[in-house]
């Protein structure tokens, strides 16, 4: 899945840029004529928020040229929004910390004033990012056999997170909130209950299968919330920086691992399942070698459905932005897609118990 | 009637211009857009063919499961909606907790196979690699 891409922005690029300007300048308290916001472009990226690449040459008066290749990752100006672009600042900052490999973050503002809705600035990560790639090209052979390990060993570094450091004092009352298995389940089955317009009984049948199984979370860390290939900067030896930390809560550990084995991320390649490139038993094993606590088998069962589970309902507000009337030929495709998580859940509850 | 070709061999055509001239010299979101609509153009292709045998069989199988009787409606629209009725009505069984326990449980989940199964046939997600 690629994105619904570039949504529409309020201001021209031009007056976009000379804003990025001034604040720049400001931030890094050198005079304006000292900095140079060049090359400002839109990129093809999350469906909710907008992208934009850009070089910052920053001359200070005083010390050595610094050349930045940056990224602005804002939202969409006007809208009022359930996630919140400081708190994905100051999470990208507490991870670096820990060890994870994320793109350095440099400025944020959550002041709507600057730049018209709450943006921050972060280093342009070079590599790729199309899941499809890492699949098929060959030139991605070395990448594909490696990114198993490697996220496991990445993950255990994020769920090494301090839940209580001071900066990360909201993340628990963030709008994901701390998380349990039988929390995910009532929030996603409210979800398909307030949007769908169709009756699916697989669903509602799973949502029962469940409840019956949520376990308990046995440790209260800070989870991704959206790990998997698709999220991940790549290069030919691998995992370069880990994206997209708007979603991430308090919770189970095992919502991660879970959510990284469902079904639509293989793209076909069902014989592995983390991503189409590895083993649920390799990834476990580089989770726990790298200090993440041992998985619960049973545990990573229910959230890996509840996965699903939750994609469905994805899919089923994609599809609605769609017949509310944004003409995106990807958004009307996803109804279509319903179809692939009900036939896992129906896997799921099929095999064994 | 409507001449030749029929709606489905046109839809392959338009499918197939998608796939071989359109989609190869595009590049970046749009090629993967073109992709999209392509594999879109193949399902509506998949639906037309197949729509009216699904939906008689999957009314055939809610009426057993729910113990509905009468015949099925001929209007393939009014069928659609009845069709939508039963499967409302398994929905709510469901939430009730009625499908908790065997056999029932057995009867919809064969049901709910075949129904899943047939609208695999027709969306057929992407596989990419």
């Amino acid at each position: 899945m690629s994105d619904a891409g570039v949504r529409a922005w309020s201001s021209s690029p031009e007056e976009l840029r000379s804003r990025l300007h001034a604040f720049i300048a400001d931030r890094s308290g050198v005079a304006p004529q000292r900095v140079r916001v060049k090359a400002l472009q839109p990129m093809a990226g999350g469906a909710s928020r907008e992208l934009w690449s850009l070089d910052v040459e920053i001359d200070p008066p005083d010390a050595v040229a610094q050349r930045l290749e940056l990224v602005l990752r804002r939202d969409p100006p006007g809208r009022s929004d359930d996630s919140d672009r400081t708190l994905e600042f100051r999470l990208l900052k507490a991870a670096a910390d820990a060890g994870v490999r994320v793109p350095r973050v440099h400025w944020c503002s959550a002041d709507a004033a600057v730049l018209g809705s709450p943006f921050f600035l972060m280093d342009r990560v070079a590599g790729e990012t199309i899941p499809r790639r890492l699949l098929r090209d060959p030139e991605y052979a070395v990448a594909r056999a490696a990114m198993t390990a490697q996220l496991g060993e990445i993950l255990a570094r994020v769920h090494r997170i301090d839940p209580d450091h001071p900066d990360l004092e909201d993340l628990a009352s963030a709008s994901s909130g701390v998380e349990s298995g039988r929390g995910s389940v009532e929030r996603i089955a409210e979800g398909i209950r307030t949007l769908q317009a169709e009756p699916h009984p697989v669903l509602d049948l799973a949502e029962r299968w469940l409840l019956a199984r949520a376990p308990e979370p046995k440790q209260r860390v800070v989870v991704h919330g959206d790990y998997r290939v698709g999220n991940v900067i790549f290069d030919a030896t691998g995992v370069r920086a880990i994206l997209d930390w708007e979603i991430s809560h308090l919770g189970d550990p095992v919502e991660d691992l879970g959510w990284l084995c469902v079904r639509a991320w293989r793209f076909g390649n069902d014989a592995l399942p983390v991503g189409g490139v590895g083993t649920r038993e390799e990834l476990i094993r580089a989770y726990q070698e790298a200090g993440g606590e041992p998985v619960d088998r049973e545990a990573l069962r229910f959230w890996e459905a509840c996965g699903n589970f939750k994609l469905a309902l994805v899919f089923i507000q994609q599809a609605r932005v769609f017949l509310d009337g944004v003409p995106s030929v990807e958004l009307a495709s996803l109804g279509r897609r319903i179809a692939e998580t009900e036939d896992e859940l129906l896997n799921f509850m099929e095999e064994g118990t | 009637m409507n001449d030749h070709p029929t709606s489905v061999a046109l839809l392959r055509a338009v499918e197939r211009f998608l796939q071989k001239d359109v989609v190869p010299n595009l590049s970046g979101p749009r090629r993967y857009h073109a992709r999209v609509a392509a594999n879109l153009v193949a399902v509506v292709a998949r639906e037309i063919e197949t729509e009216e045998r699904h939906l008689r069989g999957e009314w055939e199988r809610l009426g057993s499961l729910l113990e509905a009787d009468g015949e099925a409606p001929r209007e393939r629209e009014v069928l659609r909606d009845r069709v939508r009725d039963l499967s409302q009505t398994l929905a709510e069984r469901i939430r009730d907790g009625d499908a908790d326990a065997e056999p029932w449980r057995g009867r919809v989940l064969a049901h709910l196979r075949q129904t899943g199964s047939d609208k695999l046939d027709v969306a057929r997600p992407p596989r990419e690699s």
